[in-house]
């Protein structure tokens, strides 16, 4: 079973190349919003999507992807599609 | 009043050179950058011979960022993007970090990411759209290359993709000085770009226009002018200028390479001897009549002709038309070259590239050499003397240049390119 504090790490790999902060993202931690704090780029959200699904096999339905908007909400929906498996 | 517009800066990734350096030198030493390459010859290409500028990931990540890198797969916009960069870097130009309302682009493109496209319908295929990602659009849309470096540039005047098959570089040109010497622009980065490989070029190896001859020898394949002309070599690349107003050029103290004096557009309607693959000769002679005419220059004028001239049959029917547009023949006739015979038919890119070499023999003082025909056709020798088609560079003071090209669907543009004198 994967921990919560390895998703993250997993999941700071995943946004670094999209990262517009770097300070942000030096300090991230659950509550970093991944707009408004990393400043990704709007668009590029539906990219860090695909590369999670990539990186966990697993597959993010809309409703789901609409919530993913900082680490902490991107790592529930993460465990509980991982669960699902 | 009317604004006079020159060139303070340009950019060419071409099959025989990346940057003006190493492009400037290559066209004066008759250079070849048409390569054979393997996977055309597994496609089943009758053609296996092209011209692909060499683009080291090295060098890319010069120009872009990894995360513009990411899922990138547009040699078109890539081309384009070094070509128009370099020529702002070359026109002086900082990057700037608020919105230049002055300045703008059109930079032609004839497909965009055709890679790219080709990706994505494999996925829409199989079912999987939402795999597609945020980058598909951006660089499959008819204008992801201006797009791009109006984002890179920051430029906030017109900023659009113009489309005219081959003369779409040419008639870039003229889009962008007509802005400038309208009054509705300081500066435009003008261009075209064309993506390389198997899925642009396909389509003209089925309708054998291309060169089947030369598989084994690259480098003698583009043969314009040659009694031995078999078709032409497909290429890829872009070129890009900085056009700008003379007024705002001196008030930066810019390099000048040279004035662009003026030019015109047509088409022949597909009427006469027209058609969407041939053009109607009266619209050719008309079209440099009437560049001539919006230039204020006399035929005898014209030092240099850079051609179309893509080493097909049509190459006589070209230099006829030239010959009775201008009233000039045999020794009276202008200098005349082709690009093509180094780096191939560049389809989209080749007016903007051909204009960057245009412009080089004014500013430095030379006509280039066109290789691969020593053995001329004897048509065209028989209208125009041989001497006036350089198999050697020849270094000379160049004044006046007219630029021509000629596309798909009877379209034509000539630009007429001056030295500069206050």
């Amino acid at each position: 079973m994967i921990t919560n504090e390895q998703m993250i790490n997993d999941l700071s790999d995943i946004v670094k190349p999209y990262i517009q902060n770097q300070v942000a993202f030096d300090n991230l931690s659950a509550d970093t919003d991944f707009i408004n704090d990393l400043k990704i780029n709007s668009a590029n959200l539906v990219d860090v999507v695909l590369d999670i699904e990539d990186k966990f096999d697993i597959e993010i339905d809309n409703e789901s992807m609409d919530k993913m908007l900082n680490v902490k909400a991107a790592v529930e929906i993460i465990a509980t599609k991982l669960a699902k498996k | 009043m009317e604004n006079r517009v020159v060139i303070t800066g340009m950019g060419v990734v071409a099959p025989n050179g990346v940057g003006l350096e190493a492009f400037s030198n290559a066209i004066r030493h008759g250079i070849s950058g048409i390569e054979f390459f393997s996977d055309l010859k597994e496609f089943g290409f009758s053609c296996c011979i092209a011209g692909i500028p060499m683009v080291s990931e090295q060098l890319k990540r010069e120009y872009f960022t990894e995360l513009q890198l990411k899922n990138f797969n547009s040699s078109g916009i890539l081309y384009g993007c070094i070509a128009g960069m370099d020529a702002w870097k070359d026109a002086g130009l900082a990057i700037s970090e608020s919105t230049d309302f002055d300045s703008g682009t059109v930079f032609g493109a004839g497909t965009s990411g055709i890679d790219k496209f080709r990706e994505a319908i494999y996925k829409l295929d199989d079912g999987k759209v939402r795999r597609l990602g945020s980058t598909v659009v951006a660089q499959t849309m008819a204008s992801g290359v201006s797009a791009y470096l109006g984002g890179i540039l920051g430029l906030g005047n017109q900023v659009t993709t113009n489309s005219s098959a081959c003369t779409t570089g040419t008639e870039a040109i003229l889009m962008g000085y007509d802005r400038i010497k309208a009054g509705k622009a300081k500066r435009m980065l003008i261009g075209s770009t064309s993506d390389s490989g198997p899925y642009v070029w396909g389509g003209f190896d089925a309708m054998r226009v291309l060169t089947y001859k030369h598989n084994e020898s690259p480098a003698q394949g583009s043969r314009p002018m040659s009694a031995t002309a078999a078709g032409f070599v497909p290429g890829s690349g872009a070129g890009a200028m900085v056009l700008e107003s003379l007024e705002s050029a001196l008030e930066r103290d810019a390099t000048i390479y040279a004035e662009v004096l003026g030019g015109d557009v047509n088409s022949g309607g597909q009427r006469n001897d027209g058609s969407m693959t041939a053009p109607n000769s009266e619209a050719v002679q008309r079209c440099i009549s009437a560049a001539l005419k919006n230039a204020r220059i006399q035929p005898k004028d014209i030092d240099v002709i850079n051609g179309h001239l893509t080493a097909t049959s049509k190459d006589f029917t070209e230099i006829r038309n030239w010959s009775e547009a201008l009233d000039l023949k045999g020794t009276d006739f202008p200098y005349i070259n082709s690009l093509k015979s180094m780096v191939g038919h560049c389809l989209c890119a080749s007016g903007s590239i051909e204009s960057v070499a245009s412009v080089l023999q004014i500013k430095e003082g030379f006509v280039f050499q066109n290789i691969n025909c020593n053995d001329l056709n004897e048509e065209i020798t028989g209208l125009i003397s041989k001497e006036r088609i350089p198999q050697k560079t020849i270094k000379k003071d160049i004044n006046i240049v007219a630029k021509a090209s000629f596309g798909f669907g009877d379209v034509n543009g000539c630009v007429i390119f001056k030295k500069f004198n206050k």
